[in-house]
């Protein structure tokens, strides 16, 4: 098991340097660069442009230097936590992601705890009822949450909230407690604000988690072992949540490491409707803008997320299928 | 409530009564894959199953466990079980997931399967599963139900017990894993034990041994068991009395010498003359195939089922189903040809009008 981590880490190091090569290299690859769109902007604003002041910005920030010194340059910040400086804000990059990216986290956290406990119920039901009225209401209600856009259930959600209750959704935080340090008040404040996107983010893989469930489940539901369970006396749904559920688990558990990458770049679209302040909305602005040390941090983090998700989940796995723990290397 | 006919007090365990099971489907006809079972077990005594695929012998064991699927029904009969020789209970009539019923399970009926692999969940260690068992039914820790299970799991043979229960079933071998699963239905010394092709996954030599370790368990236990095979040699090993299925219909049971010394049914017959013998090369003979296939439960004839294919199938053969006729002491067939004074004559069967000559086929 020990030699198992020991590798998996190393290989983990190794990706995460390939995901910061590549992810240099996209956020290099549209044509230009900050300056070359701060020019434009300011030019479309009306406004003359020293070129001395442009030239000595390109020498600062090392643009016209060769691809390979830029990106070690900017690896050699990133080992020492330094993630460069955001041209568009004007700040430090650390000081731009944390917040948001902890934002992020807690709310695809809450939004994958709310999937499971939903979801997981829901799909062993409708798989050990299969076809009753039961499976076919939980069919059509996947179906549904599987069909409608998360951002369109967002705004249907904001303005029934508004029509029925006056009250506008949004946001993460009231503004008085936007910068406040967390204590009671703040949690209280989040959850009442956190509910409506953990609900729309929640939807869509409720419905897909619901779906998956059922299939695995219904695969493992005709396997031998299940009639052995119940030949020992066990009472029905003892056995069926013993072991046909238990060996059904093991594919969902799997998927964990990419389900965070996946809400983050999913729940773009809902953040920006919604107002929230995450890491959706912040990558996709610094991308527009070539804002690159921002972008690269995302993405690199992002990279960074999967890695750690894709070994938490090995680790489960590994856990709870002894056929993994103990099979062939 | 109907009283039931007391049985025999030491002798008889379980006694099916005319049990049929259909299969149903939302498209199609009601499919009876089982029409007409009656049997007997007794203590002590192994009673054989044998027919050929899909001819209802695995159904009609998992009737007894109620392990039937969702669309099998047992529609009438009578599966009177006693384990104690007292009032006997109707399994037919318990809930499938009744506690009554789970009572019965593992506890005083137990199964083990063809497939050890597929049998055992492949995530749990086989101590676990056989802890799992002896806390179900006895009333003990899990501490003193391991300790059983080491002891069961030496009894079975295998070698290194302890450390063997905190085995996987994927680390051990067919022959082990199938002694586990033993040592698993014997956990609760059932009274009654149903081998559903036991032995059939596993390679000959393992077979034998097998066959060998139930034996040896059954004498030490008292239990009767219920074997369910398509190999005749297994039966002439293990068995005691036989009972030959045909597409849902026992033909004919009786002692395994009885059975197999003057076979009565013509399906029987014709069971034994296709088995291939050993012989030296001048006194081989062709070997004798049952002509034709096995009709679907769909197709059955209204009467006896093997009709199509028996080559002495006479008038009421193919309408009328033919009742339990005696054939000598505790051996019976389903055969017009043991009843009716005009059937025709056919050699080694105890027919009406024809003096009884012991047969010396074999």
């Amino acid at each position: 098991m020990l030699s198992f981590l020991f590798r998996r880490l190393i290989a983990m190091v190794l990706t995460i340097w390939a995901v910061s090569f590549v992810a240099f290299a996209i956020i290099q690859l549209p044509p230009g660069d900050y300056l070359t769109s701060y020019m434009a902007s300011l030019s479309a604003a009306g406004d003359r442009i020293n070129p001395e002041t442009i030239a000595a910005l390109r020498e600062r920030y090392g643009l016209d230097d060769p691809y390979v010194i830029q990106y070690f340059k900017w690896i050699g910040g990133i080992v020492q936590g330094d993630f460069g400086e955001s041209f568009e804000w004007k700040a430090p990059v650390t000081d731009l992601i944390w917040g948001r990216l902890g934002n992020s986290i807690l709310l695809e956290g809450l939004a994958i705890l709310v999937m499971w406990l939903v979801a997981l119920p829901i799909g062993i039901y409708a798989a050990v009822r299969k076809y009753s009225l039961g499976d076919y209401l939980a069919t059509i209600g996947g179906f549904i949450g599987l069909a409608i856009p998360n951002f369109l259930f967002a705004l249907v959600l904001m303005y029934l909230w508004y029509v029925y209750f006056g009250q506008t959704l949004g946001g993460l935080f009231s503004p008085d407690l936007e910068g406040s340090p967390w204590n009671l008040e703040r949690i209280l404040d989040f959850l009442a604000h956190a509910w409506a996107p953990v609900l729309v983010l929640a939807t869509a893989g409720t419905a897909q988690l619901i779906r998956v469930m059922r299939a695995n489940l219904l695969d493992e539901l005709t396997k031998p072992y299940v009639v052995t369970a119940r030949s020992k006396g066990l009472p029905e749904w003892r056995a069926i949540l013993k072991y046909p559920v238990r060996v059904a688990l093991n594919p969902l558990v799997s998927t964990i490491g990419w389900l965070l990458p996946t809400l983050v770049s999913s729940s773009v679209v809902v953040s920006v409707v919604m107002n929230l302040p995450t890491a959706g909305p912040l990558l996709l602005k610094s991308l527009t803008t070539q804002d690159m040390y921002l972008a690269g941090a995302i993405i690199m983090l992002l990279g960074i997320l999967t890695v750690i998700g894709t070994l938490i989940s090995d680790l489960i796995l590994a856990w709870i299928d002894p056929r993994i723990r103990y099979g062939g290397r | 409530m109907t009283p039931l006919t007391p049985m025999d007090a030491n002798e008889t365990l379980l006694r099916m009564e005319n049990v049929n099971i259909v299969f149903s489907s939302p498209d199609e006809a009601d499919i009876e894959a089982v029409r007409q079972v009656d049997f007997t077990l007794t203590r002590g005594k192994t009673l054989a199953l044998v027919g050929e695929s899909g001819c209802g012998k695995s159904v009609t064991a998992r009737a007894i466990l109620r392990l039937l699927d969702k669309n099998a029904r047992i529609d009438h009969g009578r599966i009177l079980f006693s384990a104690d020789g007292g009032e006997p209970t109707d399994i037919a009539a318990l809930g499938s997931d009744s506690k009554a019923m789970r009572s019965i399970r593992g506890n005083r009926i137990s199964m083990i399967f063809q497939e050890p692999m597929s049998s055992l969940s492949p995530v749990h260690t086989i101590g676990d599963q056989i802890d799992e068992m002896i806390m179900l039914h006895d009333d003990v820790e899990q501490k003193s139900a391991r300790e059983r299970t080491v002891e069961l799991l030496d009894q079975v043979g295998i070698p290194g017990p302890r450390q063997r229960a905190d085995s996987y079933p994927f680390q051990l071998s067919g022959g082990l894993r199938q002694r586990a699963m033993i040592a698993m239905a014997l956990a609760c010394k059932p009274d009654l034990l149903i081998a559903d092709e036991p032995t059939t996954a596993l390679d000959v030599t393992t077979q034998a041994q097998i066959l060998d370790l139930l034996r040896a368990l059954q004498a030490e236990y008292g239990m009767a068991m219920l074997f369910i095979t398509h190999d005749l040699g297994v039966v002439a090993e293990i068995a005691d009395e036989v009972a030959v299925m045909y597409l849902g219909d026992v033909v004919e049971q009786g002692n395994v010498f009885d059975v197999f010394r003057a076979p009565q049914h013509p399906y029987t017959r014709a069971l034994m003359s296709s088995i291939p013998r050993m012989t030296r090369r001048a006194q081989r003979e062709r070997l004798n195939p049952i002509q034709g296939n096995v009709p679907s439960p769909r197709n059955r004839p209204e009467g006896c089922a093997f009709t199509t294919r028996c080559p002495h199938a006479f008038a009421p053969c193919s309408s009328v189903h033919p009742g339990r006729t005696p054939a000598g002491e505790g051996h019976w067939a389903r055969c017009h040809l043991l009843t009716h004074e005009d059937a025709p004559r056919v050699e080694g069967i105890l027919q009406p009008g024809v003096p009884a000559i012991e047969g010396d086929r074999a």
